[in-house]
């Protein structure tokens, strides 16, 4: 009989080193594979990123018709061309932050037992889900870019300049920490499956309420008047926050607490997933498997 | 193939003790009404899937585990992979506890199951076999060889660039067979392996299994309805019924053990049968001039004699049942309060 120490002398003795680089060509190989998966599905890819760019279409009707093309006219701030700035930016955000099926995918997974796989197997689920959505967005930008470097062309007019370098940074740092939030935040709700096997109602309420709390359907200044719970919650990360950055409405010297909020968000939301992942699997194992 | 490296003598590779598993399950009484009242308040029944088994298997042995659906197989399968803890009782499997899901142990074992998960859907099972591949750490040298034997083994070759989707069930199976042992599990479970294939896949899996299985001296336990893989690839078995373990022993003693009966095949001199054959016992096949009677054990010789007395008979044997019909009366309904009497 082979003891684990005979498995790891396979591969040469266990070192720290040897640990790290491991895990690193898995993290690599799963991105991989998950690249070579999303592309097999160009069709649906071409009609998603086309679908995409449709509510940006109606929201610049929308608010050309309550400015009334009159660019002299603020609300909370925004004129017309800032309006639609934010909209862009919002859309580049969502890009980011909408993880499609993720909450979906891991309530079904754990519905129909496909989850063991990640019991049985020594990898870790998150892990791996977190690095198959990085491939999915990487073939997603890939695919997307075009489209949207159009559409930012065809309302350059409405855009304000190139803003100084170091709010730039802040806002691709904003943008990335979004990507992390996102999926951490549709994570948990997938991970509620442990508990509630039909999720899809709790889904819908999340996606309604992060339309509107994200900052996704209008500014978050617009909104904190009347619900100021708005500025607290992880969910302005997912669009309103990028975006403001971008458009210089959270001052410079504002930047770099804005970020460690949003960093210390991932962090309360990684611990967040971590505890409901453990328990979820105590309880799945104590209910059949 | 090479053989295992390193063995422990006497150190058995699966031990179970006075295992136990119980679930609670929400009871529904009939109607609308009963549904609305379900909201408010629900009734639960315990029901005990596992009731204090007990086995040890050692290394390298191939052992079938048999019950019919709902005896506890799968729940037995399940506590041994560590995807359910035990309400009671102690079980190892390579002198890990399965249920605490070690690294160490999960690198050292696979389940098999006819829902076949291993693979990435839309794409070969290469890439699925690459992904295995850093999951368990395997060297690219045991890697390309495991590969090149294993798929020469279960003739797939040719099959490894074509997407998954586009395989045939049997072809399937035997991916997912790969995928399973490419790390070089020391125990395989297996549940069900060969459900939903033709003759033809069946019985390549069952040849496959069989020769690998000796090769490797890997531990092996098998679930499965076949009898015939069942007869083709394990010498001991674990009759599970209801929870708990009626028969562990040599595959043929399941036939000595639970079968009252015996075959009797006669041919006759002339060219048909007799009348009246019918009270020595059933006749479970009629192909004149051989006939072929189920008498009970103890009424064989007493049977025979009367017969040879009274009729010109050229050949006799007598033969036990097939194991199939022997399991299938052992789990039928009707047999259950023998059952409670011989269990042990």
């Amino acid at each position: 009989m082979t003891s684990a120490a005979d498995h790891r002398s396979v591969n040469g003795e266990w070192t720290l080193s040897n640990e790290v680089v491991a895990r690193l060509r898995l993290k690599w190989l799963i991105l991989r594979t998950a690249i070579e998966e999303r592309l097999v599905y160009r069709a649906d890819f071409a009609f998603s990123t086309l679908v995409r760019f449709l509510p940006i279409v109606t929201q610049i009707f929308l608010w050309s018709a309550i400015f009334q093309n009159d660019s002299s006219r603020t609300m909370k701030g925004y004129n017309f061309p800032q309006m639609v700035s934010y909209y862009l930016l919002v859309m580049l955000a969502r890009a980011f932050s909408s993880m499609p099926g993720l909450s979906t995918g891991i309530a079904g997974s754990i519905a129909d037992g496909s989850v063991r796989k990640y019991l049985i197997q020594p990898v870790d689920m998150l892990d791996h889900l977190f690095w198959h959505r990085v491939a999915h967005k990487l073939v997603y930008y890939c695919i997307a870019a075009g489209p949207f470097a159009l559409v930012f062309w065809l309302c350059r007019h409405h855009l304000p300049g190139w803003p100084a370098w170091p709010v730039t940074v802040a806002f691709v740092a904003s943008l990335l920490m979004s990507f992390a939030i996102g999926f951490l935040i549709e994570a948990l709700i997938g991970l509620i499956a442990f508990w509630f096997l039909e999720v899809s109602s709790l889904i819908f309420i999340y996606m309604m309420l992060s339309y509107f709390l994200s900052g996704h359907m209008i500014p978050l200044e617009l909104l904190s008047q009347w619900i100021p719970i708005v500025d607290v919650l992880p969910f302005r990360y997912l669009a309103y926050t990028p975006a403001a950055i971008m458009l210089g409405k959270i001052p410079a010297e504002q930047l770099p607490v804005e970020l460690m909020i949003q960093a210390t968000w991932i962090i309360a939301l990684l611990v967040m997933n971590r505890i409901a992942f453990s328990r979820g699997v105590k309880r799945y194992s104590s209910f059949g498997g | 193939m090479s053989a295992k490296s390193i063995t422990i003598p006497g150190m058995a590779a699966i031990e179970v003790k006075e295992l136990c598993r119980e679930y609670r399950v929400f009871r529904k009484g009939e109607g609308l009404l009963a549904s609305v009242r379900g909201l408010f308040h629900r009734e639960h029944t315990i029901i005990s899937a596992v009731r204090n088994i007990s086995f040890t298997i050692e290394e390298g042995e191939m052992v079938a585990f048999l019950g019919p659906n709902g005896a506890g197989k799968t729940t037995t399968l399940k506590l041994l992979s560590g995807l359910v803890v035990p309400s009671s009782g102690t079980a190892t499997v390579l002198g890990h506890i399965p249920w605490n899901r070690e690294d160490a142990f999960r690198r050292r074992f696979s389940l098999v199951t006819g829902q076949k998960e291993q693979l990435w859907w839309d794409l070969p099972a290469q890439e699925s076999f690459r992904l295995h591949k850093e999951i368990y750490r395997i060297s690219s040298d045991d890697y390309q060889r495991r590969i090149d034997e294993l798929t020469e083994l279960l003739e797939v070759r040719q099959l490894m660039a074509q997407p998954v989707r586009q395989l045939s069930l049997g072809e399937r199976m035997r991916m997912e067979l790969i995928a399973a042992l490419l790390h070089r599990p020391d125990v395989l479970f297996l549940d069900e392996p060969t459900i939903g294939l033709d003759v033809v896949s069946q019985r390549r899996v069952q040849e496959f299994l069989r020769h690998y299985q000796r090769e490797q001296r890997i531990t092996v336990i098998l679930t499965s309805h076949y009898m015939k893989d069942v007869e083709a690839l394990c010498s001991r078995a674990i009759v599970i019924n209801k929870g708990t373990v009626i028969h562990d022993g040599p595959l043929a003693a399941i036939i000595d053990r639970f079968s009252r009966h015996k075959i009797i095949e006669l041919q006759f001199s002339d060219n048909g049968f007799p009348e009246g054959l019918e009270r020595f016992g059933r006749i479970v096949d009629t192909r004149p001039p051989r006939v072929r009677i189920q008498v009970e054990k103890q009424r064989v010789s007493e049977c025979l004699a009367t017969i040879l007395s009274r009729h010109s008979v050229d050949d006799i044997s007598v033969m036990e049942r097939p194991l199939e019909d022997v399991i299938a009366e052992l789990f039928s309904a009707d047999d259950a309060a023998r059952r409670q009497d011989v269990s042990v």
